[in-house]
């Protein structure tokens, strides 16, 4: 285009003020990005939650345990298809609670049916059914501890000590996958019967149920059937929908989403008004220059188009760079794996960036401009005079 | 000196009359910095609100045993046994009735939270002498419970954030159902976002049979302290940690504190190079827009170095402008803000109010006063070097 | 475009008035100008008596309050603004008391500016550049900025610039103002010779005798009217 070397003549008129600007528009949107990212890793389980599953627990709290025996209970109620029994093991690597990532019991084969994200390759999944103190990881964890296939770890749990009263061993034969960037593989899952032989009290308890129903749209009915099915007796039962189980837990952690909004505005708001009212500066100390365009026979629409060309040109060349250093920063993982096991910066918050890189361009150079063009050519030229 | 003093004061006096001129860009920089310190002061006050509600400086003379191995009172267990053991060990303060101390049960129960009506985990504690070991737990409501009933006393941050624990309210857990007697206040640590009650009617109610999680101890002397841990960990017949709770209250609040700083922090940082950048701009277009003036007072005799400090000056003026404006709007929206949280390390929820501190607000006058400095030193050197006779005839 | 030789401007019963808040400031009243193709016209005045106004009138760049502009035949005071910015590239260049370059652009590109609104092809472009700058004598200076080049040389700059599309009127506001009289003489020669061998119509305004001795015409404006002589 005929009109670029004019642009880039303007934008490279004071170097020094384009470069700061562009880094403060930088600046902006990788914050962006991060925050966006971490809103993404407290909410993640909402979306992503089946809408097949439902967890069944303790009707008093998650803490609490229900026998092993409701599982095939529950598989009796009509609506049910499959009901996998969870045990939070809580394991505790070389006795530093730094190194935290959730571990739990549970039935191989029903599990990895449940939970079909988890992907696991044939061989792996027939070496677990095949290992009773078999374990497998996600590959978020394996990195984070460079384990691999044939490590030998040992894990201790406050909440389930073995009968020999020292550590427990695992042998990790699989390293699973997520079938989404938002699938949570920061944990490890072992067996169930290896759990259950080896501890020294609590045989036969198990902390929740996942279990999956025929028809999603009949989730809410199957949920009260399970709890009728329960009710009076020692352990009555809550049963919810996977999606409501996952909002439940976020919300008790309080309102992230209007934090991290509040936050967000704050920051988009004062830097962008610094930015947006430094370009727009750089378009008010033009005003005559745009006159003596105008003189030259320039239409209004065309310098329109020039000065908006200008400041998007900042915008995106900041904004995107911002928005890619943020990509590539949450492409590596997250960096407090203990807090924030799923990190990744999510397409929607990518689109939505790019929404507001092109939103500041515009409004900064919309006003300054419209302002410019109105300005009669005979008054914008005598300004300087 | 003097009259070197009197130049920068002019000058300076004479920039900020200016500022009214060059109100777009001046505001917008001001503005930016306001933003800083607002986020700064909101963001840590969450994390000092937090500090404060886990009352992480405890009190020296209480001592905490759990199963060793155990990372919270939730994955502890003690045997009926053990509890007397400990209770027995040198070092634990008595009366007449016996040793001062309390063994008690930590279970978590479903309330509904008041501001989202949604479900939460709520803390319910089991003690057998807690009042009297923690001593300084205050009824300001009602009474205390009595043993051996299902009746229940709620911390004040609990009554205040969740539905149904107003004095007289009954709450239904598992097939038996408590009432509220009491609202207290007091108790170290999260003990306000708790719920108390009697271990022995706890214990059935949560098939705990006989067992507990954890003993608290009053000591004769803080300095016993090394006496009884010795004593505990040395004795074979348990396995068991001892801590000082203000040590145990620390471990259990310090990931949550450390995320909400370290976020804090960062998004502070970032912003505040955002605001930089913002200041700088601003200030090098006060000094591009007065070049023909600065050359007039150099011409007239005025020094580089007053010109220096002056602009500096000003910058440093906006910058306590914007970051007086941050901290103020900081204070008035967000101390005292109630809230609760879950603490990822007990799954339990937590009371508590943001605070902003006094340090907190110093810290972001700091950073203000940084940002100010900064934005005005390369402008200002900018100025000192302009020739005089260049920029007298633009 | 109309016919020959004949006139090129004509303004007719014009009228411009500015209001200064309630106050109403008649510059311009009843005024009649003619200015025949070829012509060179000095356009003399005290400050403030309109020369400005009058200028911008016939180059599209204000519009009369009553009266009508007609230019090689178009009643260019009817023009929309968008059809008026069209119209000013193609039939005006104007030349400036301070040149107003664009400081970021060198000379070549600031002469290349109008031509960028053409339908030239970038060679094409190039060639016109360089036969402006030829005329004016600055092809040497031709990668320079705006800051780097003296008054006279920043002057000549904007000549290119106004002849780079061979406009019909050449429409120059105090052109020798802000020079020294070495500079300003070579200015006028330029601007004679542009209108002796390359038959441009010029309008200057200027308040210069040395600078209106150049002209074929000379007209006075004073207090909104014009006259022939040198009222006094």
């Amino acid at each position: 285009m005929r009109f670029l070397g004019l642009i880039w003549s303007n934008l490279k008129r004071r170097k020094l003020r384009t470069s700061l600007t562009l880094l403060s528009i930088f600046v902006a949107f990788l914050l962006f990005g991060l925050l966006c990212a971490i809103k993404e890793a407290f909410t993640a389980g909402i979306t992503l939650a089946g809408v097949d599953r439902l967890i069944v627990r303790h009707k008093v709290s998650l803490i609490m345990d229900l026998p092993v025996t409701y599982g095939p209970r529950m598989e009796r109620i009509p609506g049910v298809v499959s009901a996998v029994p969870f045990v939070w093991f809580n394991g505790i690597y070389q006795n530093e609670p730094k190194n935290f990532f959730a571990t739990m019991a549970v039935p191989p084969a029903p599990f990895l049916d449940l939970y079909r994200e988890c992907v696991l390759p044939e061989d792996q999944k027939q070496a677990w059914l095949n290992t009773r103190t078999g374990a497998i990881i996600g590959r978020t964890l394996a990195e984070r501890f460079k384990w691999k296939i044939g490590d030998r770890i040992p894990l201790t749990s406050p909440i389930w000590p073995n009968k020999e009263g020292g550590a427990w061993e695992f042998d990790v034969v699989g390293i699973f996958d997520g079938a989404n960037k938002g699938t949570d593989t920061s944990g490890m899952y072992f067996r169930y019967d290896y759990l259950d032989e080896g501890r020294a009290y609590g045989e036969g308890l198990v902390g929740w149920y996942g279990a999956r129903v025929s028809d999603p749209e009949q989730a809410a009915a199957v949920a009260k059937a399970i709890d009728a099915e329960f009710a009076n007796s020692p352990y009555e039962t809550k049963a919810e929908p996977e999606g409501a189980f996952v909002q439940g837990f976020i919300q008790q952690i309080g309102n992230i989403k209007t934090i991290l909004l509040a936050i967000l505005s704050a920051v988009f708001f004062t830097i962008l008004l610094v930015a947006g009212n430094t370009m727009a500066q750089a378009v008010r100390e033009r005003t005559e220059e745009l006159g003596v365009l105008k003189a030259l026979g320039f239409r209004d629409g065309l310098l329109l188009a020039l000065v908006l060309v200008e400041s998007g040109v900042m915008a995106a060349v900041g904004g995107l760079a911002g928005l890619g250093v943020a990509w590539l920063i949450t492409a590596r993982g997250s960096p407090v794996p203990a807090m924030l096991p799923v990190f990744y910066l999510p397409t929607r918050s990518l689109l939505i960036g790019l929404g507001l890189v092109f939103a500041l361009g515009f409004a900064a150079g919309v006003l300054p401009a419209l302002q410019a063009m109105r300005l009669p050519v005979a008054l914008a030229l005598r300004r300087h005079v | 000196m003097s009259n070197w003093l009197a130049q920068i004061w002019a000058l300076t006096v004479y920039n900020v009359r200016t500022i009214p001129q060059r109100k777009g860009a001046a505001v917008a920089a001001a503005v930016g910095i306001a933003g800083v310190v607002a986020v700064f002061v909101g963001v840590l006050s969450i994390a000092e609100g937090f500090r404060a509600a886990m009352a992480v400086t405890g009190p020296a003379d209480i001592a905490m045993v759990l199963r060793s191995g155990a990372d919270s009172e939730m994955t502890s267990g003690l045997g009926r046994e053990q509890v007397r053991l400990i209770a027995d060990a040198p070092g634990v303060a008595r009366t007449a009735e016996g040793p001062l101390t309390s063994a008690e049960l930590f279970v978590i129960i479903n309330l509904v939270k008041r501001s989202t009506g949604t479900d939460v985990n709520v803390p319910l504690r089991g003690v057998t002498q807690g009042i009297a070991v923690r001593g300084d737990v205050k009824i300001v409501e009602g009474r205390a419970f009595e043993p051996g009933r299902n009746e229940v006393i709620a911390g004040r941050g609990a009554a205040r954030e969740f539905a149904g624990l107003e004095v007289g309210s009954r709450m239904e857990v598992g097939q038996s159902e408590w009432t509220v007697v009491g609202i207290f206040a007091g108790g170290g640590g999260s003990a306000e976002s708790e719920i108390w009650t009697d271990a022995a009617v706890l214990q059935p109610a949560f098939h705990r049979g006989d067992s507990y999680q954890s003993v608290y101890a009053r000591l004769t002397t803080p300095e016993a302290f090394e006496q009884f841990k010795d004593s505990l960990t040395t004795n074979p017949q348990l396995q068991v940690k001892v801590l000082r709770q203000g040590e145990y209250l620390a471990e259990q609040s310090s990931m949550l504190i450390e995320f909400i700083s370290g976020i804090g922090v960062f998004v502070a940082t970032m912003m505040a190079l955002g605001a930089l950048f913002g200041a700088l701009n601003t200030m090098y277009s006060a000094v591009a827009a007065r070049a023909r003036e600065i050359a007039t007072l150099r011409a007239l005799g005025f020094g580089s170095a007053a010109i220096i400090l002056s602009v500096m000056l000003e910058s440093v003026v906006l910058a306590l402008l914007g970051g007086g404006v941050g901290a103020a709007a900081a204070y008035w929206a967000f101390n005292g803000f109630e809230a609760a949280t879950m603490n990822w390390q007990t799954f339990s929820q937590v009371a508590f109010a943001f605070a902003v501190t006094p340090p907190l607000l110093a810290a972001a006058i700091v950073w203000a006063v940084g940002i100010g400095v900064f934005g005005g030193l390369f402008p200002a050197i900018r100025a000192a070097r302009l020739p005089v006779a260049m920029a007298l005839r633009e | 475009m109309s016919t020959g030789n004949g006139v090129l401007v004509r303004v007719e019963d014009v009228h411009r008035t500015f209001w200064r808040g309630a106050e109403q400031i008649d510059v311009l009243s009843n005024l009649h100008l003619e200015v025949p193709r070829g012509e060179f016209l000095a356009l003399m005045g005290p400050s403030g008596s309109g020369k400005t106004t009058l200028l911008n009138l016939i180059g599209g760049l204000d519009r009369p309050t009553s009266g009508s502009v007609e230019v090689a035949g178009e009643r260019i005071d009817r023009m929309s603004n968008r059809r008026l910015a069209a119209w000013r590239a193609r039939h005006v260049g104007f030349i400036f008391q301070f040149y107003n370059l664009l400081p970021v652009l060198t000379a070549e590109r600031n002469v290349e500016l109008p031509l960028l609104l053409t339908h030239l092809s970038k060679s094409e472009r190039r060639r016109h550049v360089e036969t402006a700058l030829h005329v004016v004598g600055l092809t040497d200076r031709s990668g320079h900025f705006p800051r780097t080049l003296s008054g006279g040389e920043q002057q000549r700059t904007g000549i290119a610039r106004a002849i780079v599309t061979d406009p019909t009127l050449l429409l120059c506001d105090e052109p020798t103002g802000d020079l020294d009289r070495k500079s300003g003489d070579e200015i006028l020669g330029l601007l004679q010779a542009l209108n002796r061998e390359h038959g441009k119509t010029i309008i200057m305004v200027t308040h210069d005798p040395h600078a209106s001795a150049r002209a074929t015409r000379t007209v006075y404006l004073d207090k909104g009217r014009l006259s022939a002589e040198k009222p006094e």
